[in-house]
């Protein structure tokens, strides 16, 4: 009988991981969840935001607002207008003022109202920008969520760590096949679930966007969801390799809190960095090369069109060679830390040499 | 055959094993016996290869083995680990592929094998359904599941009633039968002392006593005989030469030359029985450690 192969014993490993997931409630309520948020992120807006606001004109005022986005009631005089304002029937209404008009509202200026009231100046773009700011923040927003949500969702590895330490089924494990085999296939297994994952986000993205009738936004998104695939992929490796290791340094999983900060800091770390410095080119532009920002910063930078493509290839490259260093340190601690048990492995410990 | 030669293991300053040496040989069950924290565990780590020896040797049909170069061991942990949340079925066949069987070989194995532990209705229950007794055979499945060359089983028989060790020792009998060789570990000498062929006691790091069970009660043998006579037994103190270590009515058991004792018991009148007091294993075990 032959012994599997170092493959062989990593796609087992990577089959158990994968079928443990997808076989667990938890899963599926999550990410189902994560598919309804997305749609209720798109859609929602043009549900609630999509009306013109009502509004009641009198006599002159008519012509005034006609051909306005405004849904407009005429009415007999300007005592039935307020009374519609008092009634809240209508937002605000519109009276002749002398030679123009005036807008009656209840207690707040009625900005929307206003807007289509005034006459805006023509504007002239010098270096006109593809993407609006409102445009580049829900970008920013998404890829952010995104990548806290599958870097978090890395944790998985480390909790099922936890369990073959705390079940002791890991001595079976390590007598049977190498430990790297272990390490790769709990990575790789997670590394597809997740790549699954985005694929069906990425799917059913699109679908959201139409439904919500910006479709113009889905042609930028498009072109930039096709740079944070790589980079949320490889970022992901590099965090799930880190959840390893914390998964392993612990025995019980009511002790995993304690090694879980540093990796949950990795995570959050792009998170926030980018929601905060995004209007920051130039500091984008430094998070963008570090590995563990450059995960949503340089998709974002290229989706704002701030960066060129060597640009991101560049950072691509930093950030895979960053994943090889990682990982090999991660196997050593990970086979250093993962037939100790009892009190919390020392990281010192787990780096010392083989016995 | 398994040969263990000279293995030494230190933890920090504290040395748990010493020298250890023995052998495992094919078809035989060997025992493996010591009292809490001589070195049982460590030894057969070591043995597996998931502990390093500082020291010494293991050799696999005397070839020292590598970790490139193992035998399939079969392994059964003291502190079981199965994955809870995993079926029966599903899990022993996973951990038989794991060793290399190909899916359809490790399916056929484990129904054999649920079928010869009595666990097939449960096949189907997650592992954390079973009771901790179904679990301990269920642990035993996953130790042999793909056909392993050599057995290595730390305290096979704990947390088993009376009838589940007889199930699990006809699936180990069975296995030794073909030609495996076999090393358990027990601290329930009734049971070691009722199915070991080979016995290896460990006593704070060194190997104390080693051999077959027979071998080792020849070794271990006193001259202490046990009489049986029709009347009062009262008369062997007075026999030139015999300490008298037990006396109760008409049995007697004393050390000294025998035939001495038995001539003047025959001359006495009629002898019931007259036989050499054997060491049990318990015995041979507590004067060598």
């Amino acid at each position: 009988m032959a012994r599997a192969s170092f493959s062989q014993a990593t796609w087992l490993v990577a089959e158990r991981e994968m079928k443990t997931f997808l076989t667990s409630k938890g899963f599926w309520v999550g990410f189902l969840a994560t598919i309804a948020g997305l749609f209720a992120l798109t859609v929602l807006p043009t549900v609630f935001g999509g009306d013109d606001p009502k509004v009641a004109a009198v006599g002159s005022a008519v012509q005034v607002v006609q051909g306005k986005q405004l849904d407009v009631r005429e009415v007999a005089d300007v005592q039935a207008a307020a009374d519609l304002v008092r009634s809240d029937d209508v937002e605000a209404a519109i009276v002749p003022d002398g030679s123009g008009v005036k807008v009656l509202a209840l207690n707040d200026p009625p900005n929307d109202v206003i807007r289509q009231l005034v006459a805006s100046p023509p504007v002239e773009l010098l270096d006109p920008s593809a993407v609006t700011s409102d445009q580049r923040f829900i970008t920013v927003f998404v890829f952010g969520m995104l990548f806290l949500m599958f870097g978090m969702g890395g944790a998985a590895i480390a909790q099922s760590t936890v369990t073959e330490k705390q079940t002791r089924i890991v001595e079976i494990l390590v007598s049977t096949v190498p430990v790297r085999a272990l390490l790769a296939g709990k990575i790789l297994g997670h590394t597809i679930l997740t790549l699954g994952q985005v694929l069906v986000l990425a799917l059913t993205a699109p679908i959201a966007l139409r439904v919500a009738g910006q479709a113009e936004l889905l042609a930028v998104v498009v072109p930039a969801l096709g740079w944070f695939v790589p980079f949320l992929m490889l970022g992901f490796v590099l965090i799930s390799s880190m959840w390893a290791v914390a998964g392993a340094l612990v025995s019980r999983q009511e002790d995993l809190g304690s090694t879980m900060g540093l990796v949950m800091l990795a995570v959050m770390g792009p998170y926030f960095g980018v929601q905060f410095f995004f209007e920051n080119p130039a500091v984008l532009a430094v998070l963008s090369f570090v590995p563990f920002t450059a995960g949503v910063a340089m998709p974002v930078r290229m989706f704002a069109q701030q960066a060129e493509p060597w640009e991101a290839l560049l950072s691509l490259s930093i950030l895979a060679a960053t994943v090889v260093v990682i990982l090999l340190v991660a196997s050593r601690l990970y086979t250093g830390s993962l037939l100790q048990t009892g009190a919390r492995v020392k990281l010192s410990r787990a780096w010392a040499p083989a016995e | 055959m398994l040969t263990v030669r000279g293995i030494s293991r230190s933890f920090g300053d504290h040395r748990v094993l010493d020298e250890v040496s023995f052998d495992v040989r094919p078809g035989r069950m060997t025992g493996f016996l010591g009292a809490n924290g001589s070195g049982k565990t460590t030894t057969m780590r070591i043995v597996l290869g998931v502990l390093a020896a500082h020291g010494g040797s293991v050799s696999w049909n005397d070839v020292e083995i590598t970790p490139q170069n193992r035998p399939h061991f079969g392994y059964m942990p003291e502190e079981r680990g199965l994955y809870p949340k995993m079926k029966v079925r599903e899990q022993i066949t996973w951990l038989g592929r794991l060793h290399g069987v190909e899916r359809t070989v490790a399916q056929r194995n484990t129904d054999q094998l649920l079928d010869d532990l009595e666990l097939t209705g449960r096949a189907n229950d997650r592992l954390e359904q079973l009771s901790l007794g179904n679990q301990q055979r269920v642990q035993i499945a996953a130790a042999l599941v793909h056909d392993p060359d050599v057995l290595i089983l730390d305290e096979p028989f704990s947390g088993l009633d009376p009838i589940a060790v007889e199930t699990v020792l006809d699936v180990l009998r069975k296995r030794a039968a073909s030609g495996v060789p076999v090393l358990f570990s027990s601290h329930q000498l009734a049971i070691v002392e009722r199915l070991c062929d080979d016995v290896v006691i460990i006593s704070k790091g060194r190997i104390a006593a080693g051999g077959s069970r027979e071998e080792l009660r020849t070794r271990h043998a006193t001259a202490r005989y046990e009489i049986v006579v029709a009347e009062d037994a009262g008369w062997v103190r007075d026999v030139p030469g015999v300490t008298i270590i037990d006396l109760d009515g008409p049995r007697a058991v004393f050390e000294a030359e025998p035939q001495q004792v038995l001539a003047e018991a025959v001359k006495r009148g009629e002898v019931r029985s007259f036989t050499p007091v054997v060491p049990t294993l318990d015995e041979i075990f507590k004067e060598v450690i």
